[in-house]
């Protein structure tokens, strides 16, 4: 399998990144770990005539703690984040998260930018991103701007992000007291994308009921979306078996739902039940502890 | 360590080019020795490796990033050298299974592969050497279900990797430092 020929041009900081972006348009594309962009430019899914390499801009592969949050630059490999010591300590919803993605080596070359920018359905980040409530930035010729990430991910390979943007950096918050977060995925045996993803976050109130809880899925629709109907129905009450029943009842509606050869609607839509139900009780166990 | 610069031209025996093909001069230390080498953009990273410089070690089984077999190291990262283009390696350190070995010494990881009968036909072994050496670095004593772990990205369609995980539990411990008998020559009556 042999890409359609193409021109490579490394970039080595943000604005020379813009800057060949803006002059070369719909026929560029940039390139960070290319685990998701060389694989479909080897089908010519992907045809472009022109690779911008984003991975040699240093200042975009740093995790640092700023302002009770943690940020992340767009070129952090999913190995970074996987033994990140800090975010183990701050948020170690997201570590756990990038474990289960792909295999060893696929974590040592793909980013947390490639794979949000890339919204691909099955991808793991974008259901924690969700959950966590994180912010996106995004930094084209007019500066900087930051997308909450429930307005980022709007359908199938489809971003709030602009043709002449790129995503810079990605801010999680570090877990406040009383609250805990987890991720469950239920894998493609194969790829090792997920089936069906579900990361939730909750925050207990001190009479131990919910403050706020955030669901994120993946990997059942289009794409990762949030499950506010089940959310607002939870909020006040105490995560336990009954309540759980109750507000998870109408969580998806298989229509909205993929149907593929890996699961049908139905089963996905079964799924996104099961494992929201053990992720909110795991994340409950861990805003206890 | 021995530098030696040569220049290559091979791409043309590689493909037949078109117009507008950007070529590009770039120079990698491949086990230790250092070429200067002009690639096609679209090269991958394996073909440099196999077609260019004739390490044929590395070996190709799916193309399409699953099965590991193409595995290197990247700066001393273990990666799929088909999911990656050649000119992304510029200025890089690359290790392939011909670098492990020292001063005509199997690397531990070979010698226990060699020992606990790791292999079959040997297809995924050059690739699953180089992902357990990558554990190995960051866990030097990791347990069976770790070690399969660290292989989710490399098939082998003949072990059923039983082996596999044996032999590089020997490689483990020999690293270690530990005195290690190879199950098969372990001695009913305590041979030293
Ligand atoms: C075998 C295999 C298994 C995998 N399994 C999983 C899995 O289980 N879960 C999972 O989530 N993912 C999985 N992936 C995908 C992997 O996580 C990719 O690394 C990721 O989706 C893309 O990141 P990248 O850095 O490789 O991006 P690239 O492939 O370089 O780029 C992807 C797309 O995003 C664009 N882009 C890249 N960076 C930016 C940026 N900073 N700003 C704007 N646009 C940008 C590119 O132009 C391109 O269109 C798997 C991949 C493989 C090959
Ligand atoms: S040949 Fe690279 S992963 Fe199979
Ligand atoms: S020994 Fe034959 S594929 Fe592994």
């Amino acid at each position: 399998m042999i890409p359609q020929t193409f021109a490579y041009k490394k970039a080595h900081t943000i604005d020379e990144a813009l800057a060949l972006l803006r002059a070369h348009g719909d026929d560029a594309k940039l390139l960070a770990g290319g685990h998701s962009l060389i694989p479909l430019m080897k089908l010519r899914l992907s045809t472009p005539e022109l690779l911008i390499d984003i991975g040699g801009i240093r200042e975009l592969t740093e995790i640092r703690e700023q302002d009770g949050r943690i940020e992340l630059g767009a070129l952090v490999t999913h190995r970074m984040i996987e033994f990140s010591t800090l975010l183990k300590q701050k948020c170690p919803v997201l570590p756990e998260a990038a474990a289960l993605i792909g295999d060893p080596q696929v974590r040592n070359k793909g980013t947390i930018g490639g794979s949000l920018a890339h919204a691909d359905p099955a991808a793991d980040y974008p259901a924690v991103m969700l959950a966590l409530d994180a912010e996106i930035e995004a930094t084209g010729p007019d500066g900087s701007r930051t997308i909450a990430a429930r307005e980022f991910f709007q359908g199938l390979f489809t971003t709030a992000l602009r043709p002449d943007e790129m995503l810079t950096r990605v801010r999680v918050p570090a877990m406040p007291p009383r609250s805990g977060a987890a991720y469950l995925k239920f894998p493609n045996p194969a790829s090792r994308y997920a089936v069906v993803g579900v990361a939730a976050f909750v925050k207990l109130a001190p009479d131990d009921t919910c403050a706020e809880v955030r669901i994120g899925i993946t990997g059942a629709a289009p794409a990762a979306f949030r499950a506010t109907r089940a959310e607002e129905q939870l909020v006040g009450r105490a995560i336990d078996d009954r309540t759980l029943t109750a507000a998870l009842e109408d969580l998806v509606d298989p229509d909205d739902l993929l149907s593929d050869l890996a699961a049908t609607a139905e089963y996905r839509a079964h799924l996104c039940h099961v494992l929201t139900r053990r992720a909110l009780r795991q994340a409950a166990e861990r805003a206890h502890s | 360590m021995k530098v030696r610069v040569r220049k290559v031209n091979p791409v043309k025996a590689l493909f037949k080019t078109g117009g507008g093909v950007m070529r590009h001069t770039i120079q990698v230390t491949v086990n230790g020795q250092t070429h200067q080498v002009e690639v096609e953009s679209r090269m991958l990273l394996v073909e440099l490796i196999r077609d260019v410089l004739g390490l044929t070690g590395t070996h190709v089984g799916c193309d399409t990033s699953q099965c590991g077999a193409c595995t290197v190291h990247v700066n001393g990262e273990a990666v799929k050298s088909c999911t990656m283009f050649a000119v992304q390696a510029d200025g890089c350190e690359i290790t392939t299974i011909e670098g492990l070995a020292q001063d005509g010494q199997l690397h531990p990881l070979q010698e226990g592969f060699w020992q606990e009968h790791g292999l079959q036909c040997g297809f995924c072994t050059p690739g699953i050497i180089m992902a357990a050496a990558d554990l190995l670095k960051r866990n030097p004593n990791p347990s069976e279900d770790e070690i399969r772990h660290a292989l989710e990205g490399n098939y082998c369609r003949c072990t059923g990797y039983h082996n596999i995980v044996r032999a590089i539990q020997y490689a483990a411990a020999r690293m270690r430092g530990e005195a290690v008998v190879p199950r098969g020559e372990a001695a009913p009556t305590g041979a030293s």
